[in-house]
C-alpha cells in the first residue's frame, strides 16, 4: 500500500496525449435544407406505414385501398352501362368518404408528432442543423402530401376509368382538375387541423380520439343545424352555418367556385359573396394551423 | 371485486387535466346546440329525436366510450405502468371490474347527464323522448365501455379500432346494409328506448329480447375476455 505511484509527480515531457487514430469529418456537409427534405420523405413514408413494422403499414394500407375501391367500382359500372356520365362528380368523391379521410387524418397526424414528443426526440431534431420553421414545414407538407396522395389516388382512378370509357374528354379533365384543386384544400385544411390537435398531446390514443371528435362532431352539429334550419325554410341561414365545420367549409368552397353541387340540405350552395367568405376562412385557418403549430414548437424545443 | 384504489387512480387517469376537458366539452357542445335549436325551431319532438338520435346517441355515446374505455387502460399497458398494477396482490378480474366500474361511470356521466338535459331543454320530454333516450345512452354506456375496454387490452390501436367499429360500421354501413344494424350497440339500445318511449319516434331495427340478450353477453363476455387478456399480457413493445 505504501507504493508510491510516480506518474503524476515526474515533471518534464512524460505526459502525452496519445493519437488513436480518429479523424476529423472533412467531407460535405449537407446542410439544412437537405435536413428538411429528409425529415419531409422520412415522415410521408412514415405516413404509410413504410419503414416502420408491418403492423403500422395495416391501417393506413387498409384505409387507402378501402377510399379506391369505390372509384373503381363507379368506373366498373360506368363502363359496363355505356353512361354518359360518371355516377359521381370528381368535387364530390370526398365528401362522401369523408369517414375514411377522418379515420386516416386521425390515425397518422398523432402517429407524425406525438411520439417524438413523448420520447422527447423533439431536442434532438434541433439539435441538427434545421430550425423551429424547417420541423414544422417538413410535417405538415408530409400529412398533407399523405392526404393529397389518399383523396386524389381514387380521383386518378375515375379520371382514367372515364378516359377509358371513353367520356368526353374535355368535361372529364375540367372535372378533375377542378376536383384535385378541391382535395388540395382539404387536406392542407385536414393536416393543419390534425397536427395542431396532435402536436398539444403526447398520447397518441388520446390525440387520435380528440382529431376525430372535432372532425366528426363539428361536422354532425353543423348538418344537424342545417337540415332544421332547412326545415324552418330559413335557408339564407345554411351557408352561414356550414362556416363551421372543416368538411361543410370545403364543400362550400367547391360548390361556390369549382362547379361542385352542394351537399347541403335542399342542395343549398353559398353565392359568390358567401364563397369569398369560404375561401378566406378556409387560407385563415390554415395559416392559423400553421402559426399555432410555430407556436407550440417554439417552447417544445428549448 | 370492486377495489377502490384502483377506482381512484383510474379516475384521476381519464380526468385528469386535458382529458377532463375534450370529454366535458362534447357533452356542453350538444346542451348548447339544443339551446339554439329550441330557440330556431321551438318545442318538436320530431327535432329532438332527430338531434338526440343523431349526434347524441349515435356520435357522442361511442366517442366519449372510445375515450372513457381505452382511456382507463390504454395508456397504462401503452407507457408499461401498468406492471406496477399487475405486481400488487390483486385477481386481474378485479382489475378489469374496477376499471369497468369506473368507465361505465365515467361515460354515463358525461353521455347520458347531458342527453337528459339536452332532451328536456329541445321539447320537455314530450312523449318521453327525453328519458327514452336518456335510458339507450346508458344502457349503451354499459355495452360501449366493456366493448372498448376490452380493445384496450388486446391492441395498441385501440383508439382507432373502437373509432372504426363507432363510425364505419355503425354510421356508415349501419346506414347502408340493413344485416350490419342487428350486430350494433347503437341499435340494441334503441331497442331498450323503444319500450319506454311506447310510440314510433324512437323506433329500432332489433326485438327488445334479442337487444338485451345481445347487450348482456357481449357486456358480460367482453369483461370476462379483458380480464383472460390481462392475465396474459405481455409487455413487448412495438413502437
Amino acid at each position: 500500500m505504501a507504493v508510491e505511484h510516480p506518474a503524476a509527480a515526474v515533471p518534464g515531457d512524460q505526459t502525452r496525449i496519445h493519437n488513436i487514430g480518429y479523424r476529423n469529418y472533412e467531407g460535405p456537409r449537407l446542410g439544412r435544407s437537405y435536413a428538411t427534405r429528409s425529415l419531409y420523405s422520412q415522415s410521408l413514408r412514415g405516413a404509410y406505414g413504410l419503414g416502420r413494422s408491418i403492423k403500422s403499414k395495416v391501417l393506413p394500407m387498409l384505409l387507402f385501398v378501402v377510399m379506391c375501391v369505390p372509384a373503381a367500382i363507379m368506373v366498373a359500372v360506368a363502363v359496363a352501362t355505356k353512361a354518359k356520365e360518371l355516377p359521381v362528380d370528381y368535387t364530390r368523391y370526398a365528401i362522401i368518404m369523408q369517414a375514411v379521410i377522418s379515420l386516416y387524418v386521425a390515425s397518422q397526424a398523432p402517429q407524425s408528432v406525438s411520439r417524438d414528443l413523448r420520447f422527447k426526440t423533439v431536442p434532438l431534431y434541433f439539435s441538427r442543423p434545421i430550425e423551429t420553421a424547417d420541423y414544422v414545414r417538413a410535417k405538415y407538407a408530409a400529412l398533407a402530401s399523405a392526404m393529397f396522395v389518399l383523396t386524389a389516388a381514387p380521383l386518378i382512378v375515375l379520371y382514367v376509368g372515364a378516359l377509358l370509357a371513353k367520356l368526353d374528354f374535355a368535361h372529364q379533365t375540367k372535372g378533375f382538375a377542378q376536383g384535385l384543386v378541391s382535395v388540395a384544400l382539404l387536406s392542407l385544411l385536414f393536416a393543419g387541423i390534425g397536427l395542431v390537435i396532435a402536436s398539444v398531446t403526447p398520447r397518441r390514443g388520446f390525440g387520435i380520439a380528440a382529431v376525430i371528435a372535432v372532425l366528426t362532431i363539428s361536422y354532425g352539429a353543423v348538418s344537424t343545424l342545417q337540415a332544421i334550419a332547412d326545415a324552418q325554410n330559413s335557408s339564407g341561414a345554411i351557408p352561414w352555418i356550414g362556416l363551421f365545420s372543416p368538411v361543410t367549409l370545403i364543400d362550400g368552397v367547391q360548390s361556390a367556385f369549382l362547379g361542385a353541387s352542394s351537399a347541403f340540405p335542399g342542395a343549398v350552395g353559398p353565392t359568390n359573396g358567401e364563397g369569398a367568405v369560404y375561401v378566406l376562412v378556409v387560407l385563415g385557418l390554415i395559416a392559423a394551423c400553421y402559426g399555432l403549430l410555430m407556436r407550440r414548437y417554439k417552447k417544445v424545443g428549448l | 371485486m370492486y377495489d377502490p384504489t384502483v377506482a381512484r387512480l383510474t379516475y384521476r387517469a381519464l380526468l385528469g387535466r386535458r382529458r377532463a376537458l375534450i370529454l366535458g366539452a362534447l357533452p356542453l357542445l350538444l346542451i348548447v346546440i339544443s339551446v339554439v335549436v329550441r330557440a330556431l325551431a321551438g318545442a318538436d319532438d320530431q327535432t329532438a329525436a332527430d338531434l338526440l338520435g343523431g349526434l347524441a346517441l349515435a356520435t357522442m355515446v361511442p366517442i366519449i366510450g372510445v375515450i372513457a374505455g381505452t382511456g382507463a387502460i390504454g395508456p397504462e399497458i401503452d407507457d408499461g405502468s401498468v406492471v406496477y398494477l399487475l405486481s400488487k396482490p390483486l385477481k386481474r378480474p378485479t382489475i378489469i371490474f374496477t376499471k369497468l366500474i369506473v368507465a361505465i361511470a365515467v361515460t354515463m356521466v358525461f353521455s347520458a347527464l347531458p342527453t337528459l338535459i339536452a332532451g328536456f331543454i329541445l321539447n320537455g320530454n314530450g312523449q318521453q323522448i327525453a328519458v327514452a333516450y336518456t335510458v339507450a345512452a346508458l344502457v349503451s354506456s354499459i355495452a360501449y365501455a366493456a366493448l372498448f375496454l376490452l380493445l384496450g387490452t388486446v391492441s395498441r390501436h385501440a383508439v382507432v379500432f373502437g373509432l372504426v367499429y363507432a363510425l364505419v360500421w355503425e354510421a356508415l354501413f349501419g346506414s347502408l346494409v340493413p344485416g350490419a344494424r342487428t350486430l350494433s350497440v347503437q341499435q340494441w339500445s334503441l331497442a331498450v328506448a323503444h319500450k319506454v318511449a311506447g310510440g314510433d319516434l324512437v323506433t329500432s331495427d332489433v326485438g327488445l329480447t334479442t337487444a338485451t340478450v345481445f347487450l348482456v353477453v357481449v357486456t358480460v363476455l367482453a369483461t370476462w375476455y379483458a380480464g383472460q387478456k390481462l392475465r396474459s399480457l405481455t409487455l413487448a413493445g412495438e413502437e
